[in-house]
């Protein structure tokens, strides 16, 4: 590792301070922003956040090697620690360093893709079983309840097994789809609230169609649930990951996610515990980082919780 | 009441058979078949034909479905293929040790969780209160499994002071036969037991310490204070009685995390549980023991769910009212 790879880690750490810097300045400004702020973990979250995407973004100027260089299989696996490789080497001594920077792109992307999934699957049921009720309300919640009543992993599992390698695509769509029934749940309650309210009546009153009562009017005002529950469901999308990739099961194993580095390290775990611990630390900083962002999000999008 | 309880315990084996059907359905789909000619004792293309009829397996989806459900109804549960043994038999050896370990991780966890939120909304946004919200807020963010793996490495490989794996002795002490075997059980339950309670407290005190906060600011607490109590008394008997409601209930939500964290727990810690059994269960496409699993499973959570809405009610009647939604 060069001098230019410190200088671009320094760099993106000064990034991730600007762009925290940034978020505070713009923050101030309104009284959510303030409710924001107040939160202890909200800055340190974002400044973290802020961190781990400028390493994803700029992964081949700040990562020393390629992730998949193997420079000696044998003479040069499982190293400690050194000046050549800050965190180690790993079981086919590729550097640890490396792969962590290009695993933030495969981490934190399946993370924000399959959340994106979720979120709009369910904030669409939440919305059409609160605004519909009855039957439509009765069948999709009865369908939520058994997607809440199985473990989320075995499904995967099952799931999973459909395929040989299963591709990173399907992958992200899987957990996509096997992850917004608590969501749904939040935004229908939101939903069974609203649609009483005079502007929805006056939407109707216009002649404006159901879909579009429920997708212009109504779900804009459910925002703030949707928000939480989204910053929430990354950092628990990417624990997930991670725990499938940790049965052999997740990311295809030269891809460097974290969860598959973790999965490399462990039959070493004895005589190299930093191939497995640094990638785990780094789940657990970026997950507390988007849990941190999620509770003063909730500070701030609901002030009748404020007084906690 | 009573005719709140049996909707909802249809609407639970309305659950569970979907549950179990969709099981059935994915695994069956899954690429691969469970009699495979390869391994060190490679089986004959005769052989294979042989076992897939025996076990059914050459006959349409839709059939083996019903003879599945048929068997099921009868309370058959199917032989498994891997371990050549009756499913009910391999699961009456896993469910124990899944029982023990997700009880004495909730065990863990409510402990630890309750006693956290506790102090930390008594010293509300001291420097206690922040550093310990923290602390919990990255114990809550590690993957469980890997902080199984981190505890393993430091407190059985470095400090030899727990077993690396497994639930015993299978040597000294194959069965609870003695204080000294029992003592070998809790040696060995120990580090599973805290990966789950540790990941599981670190979000029960955050749970905990808003319930707690939100009851300190009503009148009935500020009436006990009024009346001259003990700030000691006034916060863990008028305080905690009330803001133990919703804890209840997460309990029960409680069920399914411990189930599944401990499916991964289990993988890392050599325990023979549940999550052990299906994993491997799915691995070598065992189909009776996955749904057999599926169907353990998806019955637990449920009594789960079911359990911790009647305590519910039980305790707080205006539950009842929007019972049927």
């Amino acid at each position: 590792m060069n001098a230019w790879k410190w200088l671009a880690l320094a760099g993106a750490l000064a990034a991730a301070l600007l762009v925290a810097g940034a978020v505070r300045r713009r923050a101030r400004d309104s009284a959510a922003g303030r409710r924001f702020l107040r939160h202890p973990a909200s800055t340190p979250g974002v400044f973290v956040l802020a961190f781990f995407v400028t390493l994803a973004v700029a992964a081949p100027l700040v990562a020393p090697y390629d992730p998949d260089w193997m420079p000696g299989i044998v003479e040069l696996q499982n190293r400690p620690p050194s000046r050549l490789h800050p965190l180690g080497t790993d079981i086919y001594s590729r550097d640890v360093w490396s792969r962590l920077v290009y695993g933030a792109r495969i981490s934190l992307g399946i993370g924000a893709l399959a959340m994106l999934v979720a979120v709009t699957l369910g904030a669409a049921v939440g919305a059409v079983a609160g605004y519909f009720r009855r039957w439509v309300d009765a069948a999709l919640m009865r369908f939520v309840d058994v997607g809440l009543a199985l473990p989320r992993i075995f499904v995967l599992l099952m799931v999973v097994a459909l395929w040989e390698h299963v591709p990173l695509a399907v992958l992200v769509l899987l957990i996509g789809f096997t992850s917004w029934f608590g969501t749904s749940r939040l935004v229908r309650a939101e939903v069974l609230s609203l649609r009483e309210r005079e502007f929805v009546a006056a939407a109707r009153a216009l002649g404006a169609r159901p879909g579009r009562v429920v997708f212009r009017h109504v779900l804009p005002n459910a925002a703030a649930p949707i928000i939480v529950s989204a910053a929430l469901g990354i950092g628990n999308v990417m624990l997930l990951e991670a725990g499938l990739s940790f049965l052999g099961l997740g990311v295809p194993s030269p891809a460097p996610s974290w969860g598959s580095m973790i999965f490399d390290g462990t039959q070493k775990m004895a005589v190299a515990p930093w191939t497995s611990v640094f990638p785990g630390l780094a789940i657990a900083v970026v997950v507390m980082a988007l849990n941190g962002i999620a509770d003063g999000l909730r500070d701030a999008l609901d002030p009748r919780r404020e007084a906690a | 009441m009573t005719s709140w309880l049996v909707r909802r315990f249809a609407a639970s084996i309305a659950i569970v058979f979907a549950v179990v059907t969709l099981t059935f359905v994915l695994i069956h789909l899954a690429h691969g078949t469970p009699f495979l000619p390869t391994g060190d004792r490679p089986l004959s293309p005769e052989v294979i034909a042989r076992l897939r009829a025996q076990f059914g397996l050459d006959r349409p989806l839709p059939v083996q479905y019903v003879k599945y459900v048929a068997a099921l109804l009868r309370g058959q549960l199917g032989e498994s293929f891997a371990l050549r043994r009756p499913v009910s038999d391999a699961l009456a050896d896993a469910i124990p040790h899944t029982v023990t370990l997700a009880g004495a991780g909730l065990f863990v966890d409510f402990l630890v969780g309750l006693a956290l939120g506790v102090y930390q909304a008594a010293r509300s946004r001291r420097f206690a209160d922040v550093a310990l919200g923290n602390v919990s807020l990255f114990f809550n963010s590690m993957p469980t499994f890997w902080l199984g793996l981190v505890l393993l490495l430091v407190f059985a490989q470095r400090l030899h002071w727990f077993p690396v794996g497994g639930v015993g002795d299978p040597v000294l002490c194959p069965t609870v036969s003695s204080a000294r075997c029992l003592a070998d059980r809790l040696w060995h339950l120990a580090l599973p037991a805290l990966t789950l309670g540790i990941v599981g407290a670190a979000g029960t005190a955050r749970f905990q310490r808003a319930a707690m906060l939100e009851v300190v600011g009503q009148d009935y607490v500020r009436t006990a204070r009024a009346k001259g109590l003990a700030e000691r008394r006034v916060v863990l008997v008028h305080a905690l009685r009330n803001a133990l409601l919703p804890v209840i209930s997460l309990l029960g939500l409680a069920l399914p995390f411990l189930l599944t964290g401990a499916v991964l727990v289990e993988w890392v810690f050599a325990w023979p549980g549940m999550g052990r059994l299906t994993v491997n269960a799915i691995l070598q496409r065992d189909y009776p023991v996955v749904t057999a699993t599926a169907l353990a499973a998806s019955v637990m959570v449920v009594l789960g769910n079911l359990a911790a809405d009647t305590l519910y009610a039980v305790a707080d009647p205006r539950i009842r009212i929007r019972s049927d939604a």
